[in-house]
C-alpha cells in the first residue's frame, strides 16, 4: 500500500476539513455518557447483561445512518487485533479502557468517523461526536440531536435531580464532557502556558496531553475540558469553556506575533532545523517527532514554511504512534524499529507535499 | 546494592515503611517493585479518578448526621444496594456505582461526595431526555416562565404578565394531568 492510500484510511475523513481558528484548535469534541436504565452498570454487570446491550445495539444501529453521519460500522473489541485495538485508540474512536476488555465491549463508528459510539466501557453508551476547528456550539447542538435520536429506542437512566445518572459520580447530571484540542507552541516556548494552566483548573477546567489523562503535553498540544458536569447546563458548560479558549487563542496569537517580531530569525532557525529534521532523520523517537512537527507546524502557520499542508500536524501526531506504524509496517516492531520506520514514514510525507 | 527480591539486579528503590512506629526498609529494583507491589505499575498512571477515589474515601460522617447515634449505627451496617448488590464500602474503594439504583441508595451519603467533585453542585441542571422526561420538560418550563413573569412584574409590563400568567396556568394544568395519567 501507498502512503497516500495509507494516510487516505488512516486519518479520519473529518480531519481533513478545515475549521475556525484551526491554526490553533485542532478539534472540538462533545462526549456524552448514557445508562439503560434497567441493566446495571458494566462494571458490576454480568456477561448476559453486558450482550443485551451490546446485541441491542448491534440490531439497531449496525449500518443505520442518522444525518450526515452514514452508515454505521460495529466493530467488536474482541475481535479485533492487538495492533487493530491501538489504531482505534490512536485516532481517539475508543478509549483505552474500552480495548482492555474483550467481552461485549463494541464501538459503532459513522463512515466520516465523525460520531463513535462506544458500547460497555465504563458507561453502557458513551457518544462522542468531533468536529474540526473551533466548533464547540455544533458540536454540542449535533451531540444532542444524536441523542434524542437514540433515547427513541432507549430507556436512559435519568433521576430529575441528578440528572442522567453514571457509573463514575465524576459524569453524573449531563453526562458530558466538552473538550478542545489546542496547538500552543508561542505559550510554551515563552512559557507562558506554566502560569496559565492553574488558573484554567480554577475555573473547573482540565488541561491534559493530547493522548488524554496523564498524558505529556506531546507536541505541544494540550486537550482542554469540563470537569464538572453537575449544577450546570451542557450550553454553560460549553459557553465556559468557550470562554477560556478565546482567551488561549487570542494569547497564542499574541506570543506568536511577539516571537515573530522580537526573535524572528531564531524562530526562523528553528523551524527550518525542524524540518530538517524530519526531512533527514533516519532514527527518531515518538518525542522528538512531535516536537519538530509542532515546529514545521508552527512555521506554516507563520507563513515561513510556504509548500507544506498545514494539516501535517495533525495527520503526523496521528501516524507516529506505536499503533499506526505497525499498522502501516503490517507487522509488530521493536522500539528501535518502530524509530527507524516513524522516521521512513516522515520522511515519505513530507515528500508528498513537494 | 543488589535487589533484596532478585538478587540480581542494582537496587534503585529503597522505601521507607513506618507502621506502629517500627521502621522497616526495603531495597528493590524497579522490575521487582513493580512485580511484588511495591509500587504501582506505571500504565496504571494516577490518574484524575485515582485522586477522586481519594476524594470519595473520608472517614468524616458528614455534617447532617454527626451526633445521632442511629445513623453511626447504620454507617457501620454499610448500606448494601438490592438490585445490584454494590455496597458502600466498594463504591467508596472503586468510585463507581454499580446501577441506576445505586443513586437511590447512597442518597443519604452523596450530597457531600457531589460537592466535592462538582464545586458544590449537587443538582442537575441541563438535559432532559426528550420522549421520558415529558413532565419535567413542562417543570422546566414552567420555572422558567415563571422567572419570566416576576421580570415582567419588576417592569411593570402587566399586560404581556396577563399573557403569560394564562400560559403558566396551562402548563401547571398539563403537568397535573400527566402526573394523573402516572398515578392511573
Amino acid at each position: 500500500m501507498t502512503l497516500q492510500q495509507f494516510m487516505n484510511e488512516a486519518i479520519s475523513p473529518w480531519m481533513r476539513k478545515e475549521g475556525p481558528d484551526s491554526d490553533i484548535v485542532l478539534s472540538s469534541r462533545i462526549r456524552l455518557a448514557r445508562n439503560f436504565v434497567q441493566v446495571p452498570f458494566p462494571i458490576v454487570a454480568n456477561e448476559e447483561d453486558e450482550l443485551r446491550i451490546y446485541d441491542f445495539m448491534r440490531e439497531r444501529y449496525e449500518h443505520v445512518s442518522f444525518q450526515d453521519y452514514e452508515d454505521f460500522n460495529f466493530l467488536s473489541i474482541g475481535e479485533l487485533s492487538g495492533v487493530e485495538k491501538r489504531v482505534l485508540v490512536e485516532k481517539h474512536l475508543v478509549s483505552p479502557h474500552l480495548i482492555e476488555k474483550d467481552q461485549a465491549s463494541a464501538v459503532l463508528i459513522s463512515k466520516n468517523e465523525q460520531v463513535s459510539i462506544m458500547i460497555n466501557e465504563e458507561d453502557h453508551i458513551r457518544i462522542q461526536l468531533y468536529f474540526p476547528g473551533f466548533q464547540l456550539n455544533q458540536a454540542l447542538e449535533k451531540a444532542f440531536e444524536l441523542d434524542d435520536w437514540l433515547e427513541e429506542n432507549v430507556d436512559y437512566a435519568f433521576d430529575a435531580t441528578r440528572g442522567y445518572l453514571t457509573s463514575c459520580p465524576t459524569n453524573v447530571g449531563t453526562g458530558m464532557r466538552a473538550s478542545v484540542m489546542m496547538h500552543l507552541p508561542a505559550l510554551v516556548l515563552t512559557q507562558q502556558i506554566n502560569r496559565m494552566i492553574p488558573a484554567i483548573n480554577q475555573l473547573g477546567l482540565v488541561v491534559r496531553g493530547i493522548y488524554g489523562e496523564g498524558s505529556e503535553a506531546l507536541g505541544n498540544v494540550f486537550q482542554i475540558s469540563n470537569q464538572i458536569t453537575l449544577g450546570k447546563t451542557e450550553e454553560d458548560i460549553v459557553a465556559d469553556l468557550e470562554s477560556v479558549v478565546h482567551q488561549l487563542i487570542e494569547h497564542e496569537r499574541r506570543a506568536r506575533e511577539r516571537l515573530l517580531e522580537q526573535s524572528g530569525t531564531r524562530l526562523e532557525d528553528r523551524i527550518y532545523r525542524a524540518y530538517g529534521v524530519l526531512e533527514h532523520s533516519r532514527i527518531i523517537e515518538s518525542k522528538e517527532a512531535a516536537r519538530c512537527i509542532s515546529d514545521v507546524r508552527l512555521g506554516i502557520d507563520l507563513d515561513i514554511i510556504k509548500h507544506v499542508q498545514q494539516h501535517i500536524l495533525n495527520e503526523l501526531m496521528i501516524l507516529i504512534q506505536p499503533g499506526f506504524l505497525q499498522q502501516y509496517a503490517k507487522k509488530s516492531l521493536t522500539a528501535n524499529e518502530r524509530d527507524v520506520f516513524r522516521a521512513t514514514l516522515i520522511r515519505e510525507r513530507i515528500q508528498l507535499d513537494k | 546494592m543488589k535487589c533484596q527480591e532478585c538478587q540480581k539486579r542494582p537496587a534503585t528503590l529503597h522505601l521507607k515503611h513506618v507502621i506502629n512506629g517500627q521502621k522497616r526498609e526495603h531495597h528493590v529494583c524497579e522490575v521487582c517493585a513493580k512485580e511484588k507491589g511495591y509500587v504501582s505499575s506505571p500504565d496504571e498512571g494516577y490518574s484524575l479518578h485515582h485522586l477522586l477515589t481519594g476524594l470519595f474515601n473520608f472517614d468524616s460522617v458528614p455534617i447532617e448526621s454527626q451526633g445521632q447515634g442511629s445513623n453511626h449505627l447504620q454507617s457501620s451496617r454499610d448500606l448494601q444496594c438490592d438490585k445490584c448488590g454494590l455496597t458502600f464500602s466498594q463504591f467508596k474503594r472503586s468510585g463507581k456505582f454499580g446501577c441506576a439504583q445505586c443513586y437511590e441508595t447512597f442518597s443519604s451519603r452523596l450530597d457531600p461526595i457531589l460537592r466535592r467533585v462538582h464545586s458544590g453542585n449537587t443538582k442537575h441542571h441541563g438535559k432532559i431526555p426528550k420522549r421520558r422526561g415529558g413532565h419535567l420538560h413542562m417543570k422546566k418550563q414552567l420555572a422558567s416562565y415563571k422567572a419570566e413573569l416576576k421580570a415582567l412584574i419588576e417592569q411593570e409590563a402587566f399586560e404581556e404578565a396577563a399573557v403569560l400568567r394564562d400560559k403558566i396556568k396551562q402548563v401547571e394544568q398539563g403537568i397535573r394531568d400527566q402526573e394523573a395519567g402516572d398515578d392511573a
